[in-house]
């Protein structure tokens, strides 16, 4: 017996199993994401106390809790403007760092693995406890690598180096004081970029990889040399790559901010769930529009070979 | 002899008209550029490498420091006395057996929640046609982008009174706290939204979309249906991108303590949040006040936590490495 179904089209057929494969995401998206997303809209614009039996009431204020944040608070502007500082400091370093370490780790040499296998390892040793444990003993092992530039000064005077000598001499070479402040910050935060590139580094091989033979063979017959292949084939090749790696760079980055830090803090130890919930929308929203605008400006010197 | 400049660059002149030897010459001169590069690059690399074991020879070094070694200046990296009772102490406050086995338990069955699911979530986005389809992969990358701080507070809330839409009320029971157990990370990340979930999702998309259509077909010819092509051949065939987002998912659980300390779960489930109460509960019942004493136990503590991890990635690290490049978080 051949039972009939009900008529359906194969497209339609096709489109309901499509929606079964992605349903758990889909209830959990909406019961998980979209929901705290607006529960987060809300508390931010109340004051929430949390009744004695479970559960909380919420009272409406309006924008106070936004202008609590702004006006009153002592550190919120602070610390948040010092994280996208930061993160603006650190993005292009990355960036171009790990572009440059893919290149040296692309070509083949005796031990290529094992130096692969030790770039990744900071990916793979993230927790908290292990990151700070690593600091401590980063400061302790203090081989010249420490944290703050400043530290960077007082460790290199005490073994006979001034680094204000040298900041001294690039001053007077007529040096604008942004750059050799950038770049003595990027010197001090060296192991902080190192340690957050792992994977960059690796999407950045993988695209070094992609890149077709022939292309620098032509470069080669039409007798370019090194630079001007590195920037005429290079680079426009992994430049795609390069918005997948801002993406991810700033996303990590906010991740574990101060901000957060912040956040969690204000709504744990201090009760204060408005409050909280103003500081991590603002900081989410400073993240997507940072998010927006480079992407923007990065699509729009993009060459896409396909 | 005649060493003035005048006389050298004769040499040199003479040297460069005689072309008897210049072959040789230019493969000896791009040798030594050669050798130079390389031993730049070799500079570099190590110096790198440095920078990132650095600390973990440090830790691992002071862990097996004795009291004496820590105040003696002249002890770097390798102990006089070495001791393993900063292991044996950490070890009985960790409470390191029962711990690490229901710490990697934990992170075991999450992870294999989350390769079934983000799979499935994966093929479906690349497979089917359905209507907002590019809406709802917007959400995913929404779901990447959006730290997750932004939504810690509501779902705080959601699991100390866990009763979506009011089901639970409406059959008569009351709602239930689930926080401090480890069933709201379950519950997250059964419905796709656990520890990074978006990310794989995206991987097993792009994994699922580089594979030939035909396998599909030659399946439907021969007559099997959806839910067994999924799992007995597409699944099967993705084998690379799921050890990729199994390693991934595993490490990543198991040094997770942002929704551990968020879901207030216990310390004995998750070894990466017990190891940071460590100090203090040793420094409270064995009376240790000294902090550089201390640091040592949290050191060997660390050592303890991290090997588990080492082994993991050193048994698949070419798996791991390759996996990334190859299974397509490159767009």
């Amino acid at each position: 017996m051949n039972r009939k179904r009900t008529k359906m089209s194969l497209t339609t057929r096709r489109s309901i199993n499509g929606y079964l494969f992605i349903m758990p995401w889909l209830i959990g998206f909406i019961v998980f994401y979209l929901r705290s997303l607006i529960m987060s809209v809300q508390f931010s614009l109340s004051e929430l106390t949390v009744n004695p039996g479970g559960g909380y009431t919420l009272e409406f204020v309006g924008l106070e809790n936004f202008i609590y944040a702004f006006r009153v608070h002592g550190s919120f502007k602070q610390i948040l403007t010092t994280s996208v500082g930061n993160m603006l400091i650190d993005v292009p370093l990355i960036t171009f760092f790990s572009l440059f370490m893919a290149i040296l780790l692309n070509k083949k040499f005796p031990g290529r693995t094992l130096v692969r296998a030790i770039f990744f390892l900071p990916v793979i040793l993230n927790s908290g406890a292990i990151q700070d444990a690593m600091d401590l003993a980063r400061a302790m092992m203090s081989g010249g690598i420490s944290n703050a530039s400043a530290e960077i000064a007082e460790a290199a005077s005490g073994s006979g180096v001034s680094i204000d000598y040298y900041i001294q001499m690039f001053t007077s070479l007529g040096l604008p004081d942004v750059i050799i402040e950038y770049v003595s910050g990027a010197v001090g935060r060296i192991s902080e970029i190192i340690n957050a590139s792992g994977v960059q580094i690796v999407i950045f091989i993988a695209a070094l990889q992609s890149i077709p033979g022939s292309m620098y063979e032509v470069a080669k017959i039409e007798g370019a040399t090194g630079y001007e292949t590195f920037w005429k084939v290079t680079f426009p090749m992994v430049m795609p790559h390069i918005i997948t790696n801002v993406v991810y760079t700033v996303v990590d980055s906010f991740a574990d901010s101060e901000v957060v830090e912040l956040a969690y803090d204000v709504a744990f130890t201090q009760n204060n769930y408005g409050l909280s919930s103003v500081f991590s929308l603002v900081s989410t929203i400073v993240t997507c529009l940072i998010l927006v605008l480079v992407c923007r400006f990065i699509q729009k010197r993009t060459f896409y070979y396909n | 002899m005649d060493l003035s400049l005048k006389s050298l660059q004769a040499k040199w002149e003479a040297m460069k008209s005689d072309t008897q030897f210049a072959n040789d010459r230019k493969r000896w001169a791009s040798n030594v550029k050669k050798f130079i590069l390389g031993l730049f690059k070799l500079v570099i690399i190590v110096g790198i490498c440095y920078v990132i074991l650095g600390p973990v020879i440090g830790i691992i070094s002071s862990s097996f420091f004795s009291d004496s070694d820590t105040y003696n200046p002249m002890v770097y990296l390798i102990p006089q006395e070495p001791t393993l009772e900063r292991y044996k102490i950490a070890i009985e406050y960790l409470n390191y057996g029962k711990t690490m086995t229901a710490s990697l338990l934990y992170s075991l069955t999450l992870m294999l929640v989350q390769v079934f699911i983000c799979s499935m979530v994966g093929y479906g986005f690349a497979r089917y046609k359905f209507p907002f389809k590019n809406l709802l992969f917007g959400c995913v990358v929404v779901m990447i982008v959006i730290p997750v701080h932004t939504i810690m507070l509501p779902l705080y809330m959601t699991f100390a009174k866990f009763d979506v839409f009011g089901i639970i009320e409406a059959t008569g029971g009351s709602a239930v706290n689930l926080l401090s157990t480890p069933v709201p990370m379950y519950i997250m990340t059964f419905f796709g939204c656990g520890l990074r979930s978006g990310l794989y999702i995206y991987i097993f998309n792009q994994f699922f979309r580089g594979l030939p259509k035909e396998i599909e077909e030659a399946a439907f010819v021969d007559g099997a249906g959806t839910w067994y092509t999924y799992f007995r051949i597409m699944l099967v065939n993705a084998i690379p991108s799921v050890i990729t987002v199994a390693i991934f998912s595993m490490v990543w659980q198991y040094n997770d303590t942002f929704y551990a300390r968020l879901f207030v779960i216990s310390d004995d489930l998750v070894i990466s949040k017990k190891i940071s109460t460590i100090e203090a509960s040793i420094s409270n019942v064995e009376k240790i006040l000294d902090p550089k004493i201390l640091e040592l136990f949290l050191d060997a503590g660390i050592v303890l936590v991290m090997i588990p991890i080492i082994i993991i990635y050193v048994a698949l690290q070419k798996q791991f490495i390759e996996g990334v490049e190859r299974s397509g978080i490159v767009g």
